[in-house]
């Protein structure tokens, strides 16, 4: 690497907090070194979380649901038994993000945090997010940009995680010099009309502690589906994840999300209000799929991003009823 | 100048260098160990796939200061005694091996799947090496070395 910088080791959360301020948040660093290598960051001072313990628990309470430390790798997600079991949009997820030798150091926070992946983002390219002018992407190679929710900058966010996390409505328990708040991660992602240079509204010094995934109702069942080109190690085109609630055949609550969509990790207001009270079956799921992404204004080469996503949603809905 | 303390393949290692340096510029400029292939240094292809504290990492995405204390296994600690590892013997049995430059970091891959899981399907074995990238074999010799070196290292058993 040719960017000068020097790294701490703090020895507690305090202190991370107080040095992060003026320097990065080091986790996996799977995705800072690589916008490092890129160009893209450069930080002065990178803080390695990893002698802070506190952030490596997964933890399950009675009532409390679920704590997620956000320093635990994706790898660890994947494998975990009682995830796999209660909250399986979870570990799939994490099983389906980038490669074996990435889940073994990516963490929860750190894929949470990530940069997007739009290739003029991290090519040389000094477009909106890097504080430019204009989007290259607007009316350019646009095939893997969003279909809604763009507004001067089309990218869509790349973590996986934020999609099953959405679906579970989670919260991030966050800290920071001003001390701790949890925050919905409905309310974590930043649209671009908001600001087109950041993706999340981390204050500097601001650290992910946990991520705290509520008790699902009984009867409730989750799933994570994603559509990527090659079979492994890839991105997600779009990803659907559904944490739904089944009672006598019919939805009675609960939520879908959908990556690859937007520019954050998208909740379609008229699809999630079609949910409850619809019967699982044939019509009922064709009625659900076609709600989805009816305000979508895709660009002109990724319109079918709409159509992968309704016949997604479908096979979850399907696998969901059967 | 930091100081980082290592194992690499069950020799200790202490050195001096930049906080900047990469692991895999630490094992291939500094130690001089370049059975480790550098690529696309971003996390893609996986050719400097090493084994970390039994877990295999892209060695040009950790830093050699997160690499302090740790136990470090490259292709060069494969072999043992001269003699090659029943993984390696099935690469070329099987033509597993084209133009080579995956192949380290194939292998680390395979040996530590072979370590968590000594009977693997032929998804885990998919999955396993999902990391690394090959632009010769076409993957399918790759995936049938593995099998074999696995039924192999059974019947010794
Ligand atoms: C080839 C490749 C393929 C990939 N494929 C996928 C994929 O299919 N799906 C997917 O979801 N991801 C994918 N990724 C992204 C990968 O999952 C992330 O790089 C990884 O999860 C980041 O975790 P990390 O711990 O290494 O983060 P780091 O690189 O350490 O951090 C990333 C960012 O988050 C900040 N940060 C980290 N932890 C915290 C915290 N606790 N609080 C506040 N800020 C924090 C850092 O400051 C930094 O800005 C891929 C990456 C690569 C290189
Ligand atoms: S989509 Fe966003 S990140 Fe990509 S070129 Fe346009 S402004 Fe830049
Ligand atoms: S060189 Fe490390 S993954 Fe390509
Ligand atoms: S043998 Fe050439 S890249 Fe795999």
């Amino acid at each position: 690497m040719n960017q000068q910088f020097e790294y701490i080791n703090p020895q507690s959360l305090d202190e991370a907090v107080k040095l992060a301020g003026q320097g990065s948040v080091y986790a996996g660093g799977t995705d800072l070194l690589g916008l490092m290598k890129n160009d893209i960051a450069h930080p002065q001072r990178l803080v390695n979380l990893k002698a802070l313990p506190e952030l490596k628990a997964v933890e399950r309470q009675k009532g409390k649901g679920l704590r997620l430390g956000a320093l635990v790798t994706l790898n660890e997600l994947a494998e975990n038994e009682m995830l796999q079991k209660d909250f399986p949009a979870i570990s799939q997820a994490a099983g389906s993000a980038a490669s074996p030798q990435l889940r073994n150091v990516g963490t929860l926070g750190g894929n949470l945090c990530q940069r997007p992946r739009c290739w003029y983002f991290r090519g040389d390219f000094d477009c909106l997010r890097k504080g430019g002018a204009t989007c290259f992407a607007m009316d350019g190679e646009n095939k893997y940009h969003c279909v809604v929710g763009g507004d001067g900058c089309y990218i869509v966010h790349p973590s996986d995680m934020a999609v099953a996390l959405l679906a579970l409505e989670a919260k991030l328990e966050i800290y920071g010099p001003g001390g701790q708040r949890l925050l919905p991660i409905s309310h974590f992602y930043v649209l671009p009309e908001d600001d087109p240079t950041v993706e999340t509204v981390l204050q500097p010094g601001e650290i992910i502690t946990s991520v705290i995934v509520p008790e699902q109702p009984v009867g409730s069942r989750s799933v994570f589906v994603k559509f990527r080109e090659r079979s492994a190690w890839d991105f997600a085109v779009v990803s659907v994840a559904a944490a739904l609630q089944v009672q006598n055949g019919a939805i009675s609550g609960g939520k879908i999300a959908l990556g690859g969509v937007a520019p954050v990790p998208w909740l379609d207001k008229k699809l999630n209000n079609t949910l409850a009270g619809t019967a699982l079956d044939e019509n009922g799921i064709n009625k659900i799929a076609a709600s989805a992404l009816t305000d979508a204004e895709p660009l002109e080469q990724n319109g079918y991003k709409v159509i992968l996503a309704r016949n997604m949603i479908k096979g979850v809905l399907q696998s969901l009823a059967g | 100048m930091i100081t980082v303390s290592l194992t690499i393949n069950k020799k200790e290692y202490t050195c001096e260098i930049d906080p900047q340096t990469t692991l895999l510029e630490l094992l291939r400029e500094h130690l001089g160990l370049t059975g480790t292939k550098r690529g696309c240094e971003i996390g893609e292809c996986g050719a400097c796939t090493v084994i970390m504290d039994g877990l295999t990492v892209n060695s040009c995405l950790v830093p050699a200061f997160q690499a302090d204390g740790s136990d470090i296994t490259t292709i060069e600690g494969i072999a043992s005694n001269g003699k090659l590892h029943p993984v390696q013997e099935a690469f070329l049995e099987y033509d597993a091996v084209h133009c080579g430059f995956c192949t380290p970091g194939m292998v680390l891959s395979a040996v530590n799947l072979l370590d968590n899981n000594p009977q693997p399907s032929q998804e885990d074995i998919r999955r396993a090496l999902a990391g690394n990238l090959c632009r010769c074999t076409g993957y399918q010799q790759i995936f049938d070395a593995v099998q074999a070196a696995s039924k192999k290292m059974k019947s010794k058993r």
